[in-house]
């Protein structure tokens, strides 16, 4: 009770309403996990806003960050605060799926278009009416588990061991790789949980080990994810380690140092656009954020990305939107929804090409297969 | 489950529960002689990790940064308490034990850590940096309400802990950190491997508990301390200060607490939240202790060590709440089993 009582002040003391912005500009409402458990993902982001310029089509864009601390409720509260008080013309975020779900009634009610950030397809599932005004740049867990279970068929591998956040993504992984290895004709032998903040893993990978399943696939996001791979390494586990595109980040490689060698992940382009050749468009595009994000906050990290194409987005389609009305109308929120939902947009994690059942709107281009050798991220051709 | 995977977790539960007893009595002793149930122990243990990680890559900015801005917070309230008393002649003692010596700590960690020094000396300077915040904040927050009830303790403590966990993301970053393990060596007794690791966080932490049982037992201020936390008004009547006793306990306190994280780094990936669930852990050993025992907190932590390592083998999902439920049949059976009194209240 206390604990909360506080948070909720301090809560209130870190968000101090910003100054009132001018009807005319387009104002984009973001919230974001900058501080919490998601912080590693949210702070890409967080910078990333930062790095956006300040018009598209010769109208002025002011960029409304909040910080939702990784919590569903503050969320909710940051989401009804941009709509009500700063009349938002779009919604961004928020970095996680909890928050992101939570946040779609609210978008829905206000008709306000909203792009989320977070990972789930249930943010954009067309059988949800009020999905008609969501939309998502992250890839889709599914077109990643799918990636993995190619490549583990690939590689003769007949049965697998899961080990996953004990938390919505471990159980979300859990599930699509149930079902991309049940289409793939791969057994799933073995199934454990761990928390990220977990000191040890050794029970669960014993477990696992025991098992002796031909791979093993580690469901975790940042960091966190290196904990069950470097007990697999020391308890001498020697079939295939894969990962999720969750610890596609620089920390990931510092903390698992060699034991990440040979490990298999799929992720979005960006991560390894270096070596992309360079007739695939998404080059480009990624070569020019990262290289602009990486001059001011040192190394890339594929949320960031995920940031920059909701700009990306807004980018192409407002333009369209500032035809059918001024910003702050309902015309002009209606109108940069249709766009978006028209969108075709070459983005730094893939493609774009929404329609009214796909508001995600990528394909196998927006993933590859990276395997780490010598502690760095290389493309599997 | 054959033998030498139950060998595996009962050797995995005792090196976490070796690293919870220590908490353990990190918390009874802050209790038992300040009345403070120490909420922020964990932060001093995932700063420990994050300041040696740090040293590691030749950054000390993040905990140089945290004591330079407590230590001119500290010498702030000192300059008030002398105006306060008026009697200016004190004022340069005291400046240079709270500002003044955490400043050249700071000092000497940003000098030193570009240099890349050797593993060990990394550690002194991590347990230097981290120790010295214990009295730091002890004197920023807890002293000048020492006499207020538990409860406005606790909830200073909770203050406390949210105000270290923002400082910790602001100073350490959101990614966590892992150190390189003290030793590569392992020995085989007959089917089981026990790894040096696991070998040098037990022998430390048992040499640790006896170096603070003889602190205690064999050593003036320690006596002074156990004379404290046995009655405090007392000891006061006996001539130990009140301020001097929490201080002191502060210091052996955090310094603990760096020593656990030094020793958990290179176990786990640490982040700057972290300590929160270690220290919980380390709480509920010194629950089975009722706060005041120390042989008793620290089996109750290596109960909870064992209970986690085993209770992750046969159910994952449920390991934290089969770990925290114990505590309710401890706490059924101590409110049945002692007589309850009103200590001070």
């Amino acid at each position: 009770m206390v604990a909360r009582k506080l948070a909720t002040a301090l809560a209130v003391a870190l968000t101090v309403a910003p100054a009132p912005y001018a009807l005319a500009d387009i104002n984009v409402g973001v919230t974001l996990s900058a501080t919490g458990p998601a912080a590693s993902l949210g702070i890409p982001e967080k910078n990333t806003f930062e790095l956006l310029p300040t018009t598209i089509g010769g109208e002025k864009i002011n960029w409304i960050v909040l910080d939702d601390g990784s919590d569903t409720t503050k969320a909710v509260q940051n989401a009804r605060k941009l709509i009500g008080e700063n009349k938002v013309d779009v919604l961004v975020g928020s970095t996680i799926t909890p928050n992101s779900l939570a946040m779609v009634d609210i978008a829905a009610e206000a008709e306000t278009p909203m792009i989320s950030m977070a990972a789930s397809s249930r943010i954009v599932d067309p059988a949800n009416p009020k999905t008609r005004w969501i939309f998502k740049t992250p890839q889709s867990d599914a077109l990643m588990a799918d990636a993995i279970a190619v490549s583990m068929k690939a590689n003769g591998v007949q049965s697998i061991g899961y080990i996953g956040f004990a938390d919505a993504y471990g159980d979300g992984w859990l599930a699509e790789i149930k079902r991309s290895a049940q289409t793939a004709g791969i057994k799933v032998i073995a199934e454990e949980k761990y928390n990220r903040n977990d000191t040890s893993v050794t029970g669960q990978v014993l477990k696992l080990v025991a098992a002796k399943p031909d791979a093993i696939l580690i469901g975790a996001a940042g960091t966190p994810g290196a904990t069950p791979q470097k007990e697999l390494v020391a308890r001498g586990y020697k079939g295939r380690i894969y990962q999720t595109h969750g610890v596609a980040n620089p920390d990931f490689l510092r903390v698992v140092g060699k034991d990440g060698n040979g490990t298999l992940l799929p992720s979005g382009p960006m991560l390894v656009w270096e070596q992309l050749p360079d007739s695939n468009p998404i080059k480009k595009v990624a070569s020019e954020y990262i290289t602009s994000y990486e001059k001011k906050f040192g190394t890339r990290s594929t949320f960031g990305g995920h940031a920059y194409d909701t700009f990306l987005l807004l980018r192409a389609t407002v333009p369209d939107a500032l035809k059918a009305g001024k910003p702050g109308t309902k015309e002009f929120r209606t109108a940069l929804r249709d766009a978006l939902e028209k969108a075709n947009v070459v983005a730094t994690h893939g493609v774009f090409v929404m329609n009214a059942n796909d508001h995600n709107g990528f394909d196998n281009r927006a993933r590859v297969m990276v395997r780490i050798e010598n502690e760095k991220w290389v493309l599997v051709k | 489950m054959d033998i030498t995977i139950a060998a595996l977790l009962a050797q995995d539960g005792i090196t976490n529960g070796a690293v919870y007893a220590l908490l353990a009595l990190a918390l009874v002793l802050v209790f038992a002689v300040t009345r403070v149930i120490w909420v922020p122990s964990g932060e001093f243990v995932a700063y420990g990790t994050l300041t040696l990680a740090g040293l590691q890559l030749g950054k000390a900015s993040g905990i140089a940064g945290l004591l330079a801005a407590t230590a001119v917070v500290a010498g702030i309230l000192e300059v008030v308490r002398t105006a306060r008393q008026g009697d200016w002649r004190r004022l340069a003692p005291r400046l240079a034990a709270w500002v003044g010596a955490p400043l050249a700590i700071a000092g000497v960690l940003v000098l030193v850590a570009p240099l890349q020094p050797p593993f060990v000396v990394q550690i002194a300077l991590t347990l230097a940096a981290v120790t010295a915040l214990g009295p730091l904040l002890y004197r920023i927050t807890y002293e000048p309400i020492a006499e207020a009830s538990v409860l406005v303790l606790l909830i200073v403590s909770v203050a406390l802990h949210f105000a270290l966990l923002g400082l910790g993301l602001w100073f350490f970053g959101a990614e966590g950190s892992r150190t390189p393990p003290f030793t590569d060596a392992s020995f085989e007794a007959g089917s089981v491997v026990v790894s040096g690791q696991s070998l040098l966080v037990v022998a430390t932490s048992v040499a640790l508990i006896v170096a603070l049982a003889w602190f205690f037992n064999r050593t003036l201020y320690g006596r002074a301390l156990h004379a404290t936390a046995v009655n405090r008004v007392g000891a006061r009547l006996a001539g130990i200060s009140p301020s001097f006793a929490g201080t002191l306990t502060f210091t052996v306190g955090a310094l603990v607490c760096a020593f656990c994280g030094v020793l958990i780094g290179p176990i786990t990936t640490v982040y700057y939240d972290s300590g929160f669930l270690i220290s919980l852990k380390g709480f509920v050993g010194a629950i089975i202790g009722g706060l005041s025992s120390y042989p008793m907190a620290a089996a109750g932590a290596l109960l909870v060590g064992l209970l986690e390592s085993f209770s992750s083998f046969w159910a994952s999902a449920f390991k934290e709440v089969i770990v925290f439920t114990m505590i309710l049949p401890v706490l059924l059976w101590r409110s049945l089993a002692t007589h309850h009194h009103d200590e001070d209240e």
